[in-house]
């Protein structure tokens, strides 16, 4: 049992060492406390997922955290074959992520800060996966937005990195507001926080309602339309995907692990544990699917014409987990959590790699202001180009297996999910088009940045391109765990071992048909290529042509559909106008006040008027005895 | 009695802790030296805290019965007593007290040079009043340590506050006494109608009718919304703890504005059930508002002491709110989020009295990139800040779960509009943090050689340290503290879900007739 607290806990030793002692003694050599410990945790990690591949699975309470009437939850870890996924992919890649930041970070003045967020965050996302019920998932959830809010504004003294990171925890806190009623509707409705104990009676409150101002709605449905909102939130789906690109002010190192490869899957992870709910409610499986379809689009349309390298991966992360969803979506819950261990592998890849290239340029980001870096940073090259095959979905690499399950799925679900899939499959063309546009403007051509800069230009040290290269290896061959029976009976090893926890997806369909999606993915990927390979490399001059012929499309995509500027405009602005002018400049200061310090001014002026009647005459005194005892006497004789 | 356990701890441990205070600053009165007193002043505030350390570990849990119990017959032709005992709702307060004083002799150490002796007894005596308040359990006693706590208090902020001293000292004086008067009405009538005496024990198992249990609950609502503060009458509060010394605020804000809430628990819900209820849609109601108005307001502060005072407004909405949602999650939520928000609003008054201090201003837009100017304060803070949003692992997270959890409980829609209050929240305060501590620092402070400002010393480390512990020891244990509150809690939801007989009406007219 320690064995699996420790698991957790290492990282969080960690960060309490170098928060607390990094400024004053460890300072430079904070990874020297940060990188064994995450380490240790993966080795542990590694261990564990041995246990659960032996049959083993494990569930305990460590002890009683909020007791209050009939509500009680403990502090308590499962970790059963979907954890155990989560865990190796959550150590493996922080690790590698860990090493790389030691070269990456060097010489930052914050750098004991950052190895001790980074611990945090892994501690955060750890306790986020193994949790055992809902409440202890909420606390790793709501840490590793924390996480985020000072990762992304990690170099806080710049006011978009300080706004990035508020903006990120904020609009999270929008989909967490949903979350955490979702848990309390779960507590009010099972009486249990408990995953074993809700899943096992989800089935007998299939088809209760509740009653929501006189309208009645399935309980269960409603239970996870609320979750689902925290997902969208987390996993920056629409219409929350706004602070996801936001949060490339973060250090690379920090989009890769964060921003990619972990906590924006935790949505997706968060889905599929619940799916004995999702699973009753076909309203809210619809909902989800949908949500990550036109994600998956929207995201890679946007992705289209960014000229930034970071916020290009960012939005093709956001496509990235549009496809989880719709996986998700439409039953194939452990399509979905392969596409998200794949995608883990080859977006940290690009991320990291998309770093060295930043680092190389001293911190250049725009893509228009580099190529022709193949030939200075080749292992960074190749290890882009391997990642982005992956993401193409070419088939082989670790991203076709996962995508082309997805689409499979999306496909047999039919109706609705037909028409998903097609939106699924036209994002594949998008995603392998600026994938490659990527890498033909970043890495082919001639180089358009400074002389000073392309003087400077080399490969990085092995500390950053040694854990370049064992991610390539992943995001080459992680897909193999996942080949579809089509190919090798019984190779789809990862959806066997996910099964007792997420079933076997619906649905069966024919070879041809299988074939012939597959087909149309693997056409859809070469033609984005293709396309890329066109503009980008043969005819130069037509990206340019293409943008001013369609100034109104290339404008709104660039500009990323203004939902930034729709959201400033009608909820951030007239909620901070509604409360400087209205509520305290009007309510409070006026109405209030006025009330406050206007009935002592109206005593005042009543005992200002009434203290004339004290002039100090005899004489005036004298007439106002006279008149008043005339008038009692008067009363007594004339009205008794 | 069978309700109470008589003290059997074989000294008076109620008395020592409530009149060692006095003591002191009777002792006081002698000194000269301004050091000699800030040290005495220390020693008795944290000998009272020893003295009162017994209470937790003697406290027996499982019983709603009020402990401790001492009891004198004091004026008998008035059936007044000096009757005094703590439970499970008020034992935690006694602690928070005797905390918070403690630090507040500490972070006035330097920020009190004016008057020093009267400063510290007025601190004193103030701590004996609040003591005094949540031990009470005569209706006698109880007003006296109720408006005894206004006098050193009205002093502190009209001596040693801010520019605007003068006016927030007049404006809370009146806000509360026009409160507590009604309220001495209300306990007059109980006076008379209970038998002419002023036993709260006993008045809380009668029954009265119910007309006069409505008249009775808007008196004594009148005394404690004021004091919570409930939105419409809590806008003597930014005024009191802006214009307040440190000291002052934290105590107006850890401890002073508890006394409301506590007075609906000891006072409107075991006396007045059928009032409670029928009045609790009207609280709940006034306790959203004032959880959105609240957090709204601050979007626009302009001064930081100001921001977080407004937010008080917005936090005790999540008390009240818990408190009439009238089941166990909301009271116990309710009633650790007011320990919650004495620690950590106190907590934030300390170091905006440190950061002060340093800077002579309390204009937000004076500020920026003290992240990298005092490293340590800004850890301090975003600690605090974090509390303040209720993230998971703080203290803020238990008490507004529980909280929001009672209310969805209650009514769903009303734990949808307090949840709301987590996104204001996270929205005002993350503004905050932004403003004061990242970004770029103003010009002044980056020059050359010395920072103007310095980092947290020795003293104020000290005096964090406690809070920033127990903001913890609460978001990781919970238990620890709620099992205090179990029976006493579960006792008063009986109590309040009492029915009293109707049809009572006439009576009214003959205790009427008593009074005059």
């Amino acid at each position: 049992m320690v064995k699996y607290i420790l698991i957790p806990l290492l990282p969080f030793i960690a960060f309490v060492i170098n928060i607390l002692f990094g400024r004053n003694h460890i300072k430079d050599k904070a990874h020297w406390i940060a990188v064994p410990a995450v380490f240790a945790s993966f080795i542990l990690a590694v261990s564990a997922f041995m246990d659960v591949l032996g049959g083993k699975v494990i569930n305990i309470n460590i002890y009683s955290w909020i007791v209050s009437g009939d509500f009680n939850v403990s502090i308590g870890f499962l970790i059963d074959q979907l954890t155990a996924v989560m865990l190796m992919v959550v150590t493996s890649i922080s690790t590698l992520i860990f090493i790389y930041s030691i070269g990456y970070m060097h010489g930052d003045g914050g750098y004991y800060r950052f190895f001790a967020y980074l611990s945090l965050f892994v501690f955060s996302m750890l306790i986020l996966v193994m949790a055992n019920n809902f409440l202890l998932l909420y606390f790793g959830w709501e840490a590793v937005g924390l996480c985020s809010y000072f990762l992304i504004g990690f170099w806080f003294h710049k006011k978009s990195a300080a706004d990035a990171g508020k903006k990120a925890f904020i609009v999270n806190r929008f989909g967490d507001f949903g979350f955490g009623l979702g848990v309390i509707l779960i507590f009010l409705t099972f009486g249990s926080l408990e995953y074993v104990k809700v899943f096992e009676n989800a089935g007998s409150v299939a088809g209760q309602t509740i009653s929501i101002l006189g309208y009645q709605f399935d309980t269960i449905t409603v239970i996870c339309l609320l979750l689902f909102c925290g997902a969208v939130g987390k996993s920056a789906q629409l219409p929350l995907h706004v602070w996801l690109p936001d949060a490339m002010e973060g250090p690379t190192p920090v989009s890769a692990l964060i921003h990619a490869a972990t906590m924006v899957t935790a949505g997706v992870f968060m889905v599929a544990r619940s799916s004995p709910l999702f699973n009753l409610s076909a309203s809210a499986m619809a909902t989800v699917a949908v949500v990550g379809g036109v994600t998956a689009i929207f995201a890679a349309t946007i992705a289209l014409v960014q000229n930034d390298i970071k916020r290009v991966i960012a939005y093709s992360t956001v496509s990235q987990l549009g496809y989880m969803f719709l996986a998700l979506g439409v039953g194939a819950y452990t399509a979905g959590i392969f596409h998200l261990y794949t995608h883990a592998y080859f977006k940290a890849l690009l991320f990291l790699a998309s770093g060295s290239v930043i680092h190389a340029l001293h911190d250049e980001q725009n893509m228009q202001k580099m190529g022709g870096l193949k030939k200075y940073m080749p292992i960074t090259y190749w290890v882009f180009i391997l990642a982005s095959l992956s993401i193409s979905g070419i088939p082989g690499f670790a991203g076709f297996f996962s995508k082309d399950e997805i689409l499979w799925r999306a496909y047999l679900s039919g109706g609705l999910g037909r028409f998903l899939w097609f939106l699924a499959a036209a994002a594949a063309l998008l995603t392998a088009f600026y994938s490659f546009r990527l890498i033909y403007l970043t890495f082919h051509g001639k180089f358009r940045g400074t002389p000073e800069q392309e003087r400077h230009l080399h490969e990085s040290p092995p500390v950053i391109t040694v854990p370049l290269m064992i991610l390539a290896v992943g995001a080459v061959a992680a897909g193999w765990v996942g080949i579809p029976p089509i190919f090798l009976e019984h190779a789809d090893r990862i959806g066997e071992f996910l099964a007792p926890v997420l079933g076997h997806p619906a649905g069966e369909g024919s070879h041809a048909e299988e074939l012939a999606v597959m087909g149309i993915s693997i056409i859809a990927g070469l033609a984005g290529i293709l396309i890329a390979y066109i503009m980008y490399i043969r005819k130069t001059d037509l990206p340019g042509k293409l943008g001013a012929m369609f100034q109104p499309v290339y404008r709104l995509l660039y500009n990323k559909y203004w939902v930034d500027e729709l959201y400033g405009k009608t909820i951030v602005q007239p909620t901070l106008k509604a409360s400087d002018r209205i509520i305290l400049g009007f309510f409070d200061a006026k109405i209030i006040e006025g009330i406050v310090n206007g009935v002592p001014a109206l005593i005042g002026a009543f005992s200002r008027r009434f203290r004339t009647i004290q002039t100090g005459l005899l004489s005036s005194y004298g007439l106002a005895m006279v008149l008043g005892a005339m008038f009692i006497i008067g009363f007594w004789i004339f009205l008794r | 009695m069978e309700n109470i356990i008589l003290n059997s701890l074989g000294y008076p441990i109620l008395t020592w802790t409530v009149f060692l205070p006095v003591i002191g600053a009777v002792l006081l009165l002698f000194l000269k030296q301004a050091n000699v007193i800030r040290w005495t002043s220390l020693g008795v505030t944290v000998a009272t805290f020893v003295i009162s350390l017994p209470l937790l570990s003697n406290f027996d849990k499982s019983t709603y019965k009020m402990q401790f119990v001492e009891r004198h017959e004091w004026i008998p032709s008035w059936g007044i007593n000096y009757f005094i005992g703590i439970d499970g709702i008020s034992i935690l307060f006694i602690f928070l007290t005797t905390v918070l004083s403690i630090l507040c002799v500490l972070v006035s150490w330097k920020a009190i040079e004016t008057k020093t002796k009267e400063f510290h007894i007025a601190i004193l005596t103030m701590e004996a009043g609040m003591l005094g308040v949540f031990v009470a359990l005569d209706f006698f006693l109880f007003y006296l340590f109720w408006e005894a706590m206004l006098i050193p208090m009205f002093l502190l902020i009209g001596v040693w506050g801010g520019q605007n001293r003068v006016y927030a000292a007049i404006k809370f004086f009146l806000y509360t006494l026009v409160g507590s008067v009604l309220m001495l009405v209300g306990i007059v009538v109980l006076y008379f109608y209970g038998g002419r005496t002023l036993d709260i024990l006993a008045l809380s198992s009668m029954q009265y009718p119910v007309t006069l249990q409505y008249w009775l609950f808007i008196a004594f609502f009148a005394a404690f919304a004021v004091k919570v503060p409930m939105f419409p009458v809590h806008t003597w509060l930014p005024d009191a703890h802006t214009e307040a010394p440190t000291a002052g605020s934290v105590i107006l804000a850890g401890v002073l504005i508890k006394m409301g809430a506590y007075g609906f628990l000891r006072f409107s819900m075991p006396m007045l059930p059928d009032a409670t209820r029928f009045f609790m849609w009207p609280v709940l109601i006034l306790s959203i508002i004032a959880i959105i108005y609240g957090a709204l307001v601050c979007f626009a502060q302009k001064d930081f002491k100001r921001l977080i005072a407004y937010s008080s407004v917005s936090h005790m909405g999540f008390v009240t709110l818990g408190l009439f949602a009238l089941n166990t999650q909301g009271l116990e939520g309710g009633i650790l989020q007011m320990l919650n928000h004495g620690i950590v609003t106190g907590a934030m008054f300390l170091m905006i009295g440190m950061i002060y201090e340093r800077t002579h201003t309390r204009v937000i837009a004076d500020y920026g990139g003290f992240a990298r100017l005092v490293p340590w304060y800004a850890g301090f803070f975003i600690i605090l800040t974090l509390a303040s949003i209720g993230l998971p692992s703080t203290n803020g997270f238990i008490g507004e779960f529980l909280i929001i959890f009672s209310a969805f409980k209650a009514k769903k829609l009303l734990g949808v509009f307090a949840a709301t209050g987590i996104i204001l929240g996270a929205g005002y305060m993350l503004r905050l943090y932004q403003n004061i501590f990242f970004e770029k620092p103003k010009p002044d402070y980056e020059k050359e050689g010395h920072h103007p400002v310095w980092d947290l010393n020795a003293r104020e480390v000290i005096t964090l340290i406690p809070l920033i512990v127990l903001v913890f020891w609460i978001g990781f244990y919970p238990n620890a503290f709620l099992s205090y509150m179990h029976a006493s809690v579960q006792h008063l939801i009986e109590q309040v879900n009492q029915t009293a007989y109707a049809g009572q009406e006439s009576l009214i007219a003959e205790y009427i007739r008593e009074i005059f």
